[in-house]
């Protein structure tokens, strides 16, 4: 009875770790929270870029249509490859395009744009790197699409642009 | 020259009494970034973090310690932004049960295959 008892146990355990452990090779290791949307609150203040005027995210985010919002940086080298996509979403003249400066030097921030173009409508700076924790981000580049009217986030994009991300938006917004 | 030292010995004693009011703040930051998981990195806190994520989370923490927050609140604060996952504490419901009952169960199994043990003997 007692050996019985102790075999079944052994394989009742081994099966029960097999299972555990198999299940946990499935999941996916990368981690991405769950958006919610309803935690953001645009009622904080940053600077403007390039003036020392200072705004609050609600007012720039109109009552109508949609706003990208887009965290980057000069330093950051994926940000110079997904900025054609920004151009490009730019041209559309469909959506504002608010971008948050990260942790930049401003004379950087302005050699970035002259250089490469200017997508934004407006720019705020985020000199410490807080007001992109307001939004859930992990570093840059990071980019949100929201709904200007409900101010949620409808999309999030963790690191840069890529052609699928810009078919997405491009669905969303026709 | 005497007032020289007098100032001199006020300067010095202004300085400490500074650091000291500066270390006991970050205490509270160390505090409750011990408990906070850096998300870019791998296995460490935001304590232990140098990354640009989580000086920034520091930063953060203090100016809401400033604003008069508790570490209850600035949890739930992060704990929206970014979900459970944050904390190293993790809340019991349906997709952590089997973490804090498993423990549980292995103790009470393993009691039991000692109890049969000595009962035998």
């Amino acid at each position: 009875m007692s050996k019985n008892f102790k075999l079944i146990s052994i394989v009742l355990f081994t099966l029960f770790s097999f299972f555990i452990l198999l299940k946990g090779l499935d999941k996916s290791n990368i981690y991405s929270p769950e958006i919610k949307e309803s935690n953001v609150d645009f009622n904080f203040k940053a600077k403007y870029l390039f003036s020392e005027e200072e705004v609050f995210i609600n007012e720039l985010l109109n009552n109508e249509g949609m706003s990208l919002i887009n965290i980057w940086a000069s330093w950051c080298l994926p940000c110079r490859d997904e900025h054609a996509y920004l151009l490009n979403l730019n041209s559309l003249n469909k959506l504002s395009i608010i971008g948050i400066n990260y942790k930049d030097d401003e004379k950087n921030a302005k050699q970035f744009l002259s250089e490469l173009g200017n997508p934004y409508t407006n720019i705020i700076t985020d000199p410490k790197g807080i007001n992109s924790i307001e939004f859930g981000a992990f570093g840059v580049p990071e980019t949100y699409l929201i709904d200007n009217k409900s101010k949620l986030i409808i999309q999030k994009f963790i690191g840069p642009l890529d052609d699928k991300a810009f078919a997405k938006i491009i669905n969303i917004i026709q | 020259m005497k007032k020289i030292k007098i100032l001199f010995r006020l300067i010095i004693i202004l300085l400490f009494f500074q650091n000291y009011c500066l270390a006991e703040t970050s205490q509270e930051v160390d505090k409750i970034s011990k408990n906070l998981r850096c998300l870019i990195c791998q296995g460490q806190s935001v304590y232990d973090s140098q990354s640009d994520f989580a000086l920034s989370m520091k930063i953060l923490i203090q100016n809401k310690i400033d604003e008069g927050k508790n570490d209850e609140q600035i949890y739930e604060y992060l704990k929206a932004k970014y979900g459970e996952w944050i904390v190293y504490d993790p809340e019991i419901n349906k997709n952590t049960i089997l973490l804090w009952v498993l423990p549980l169960i292995l103790f009470v199994f393993g009691g039991i295959l000692i109890l049969r043990k000595v009962s035998i003997k």
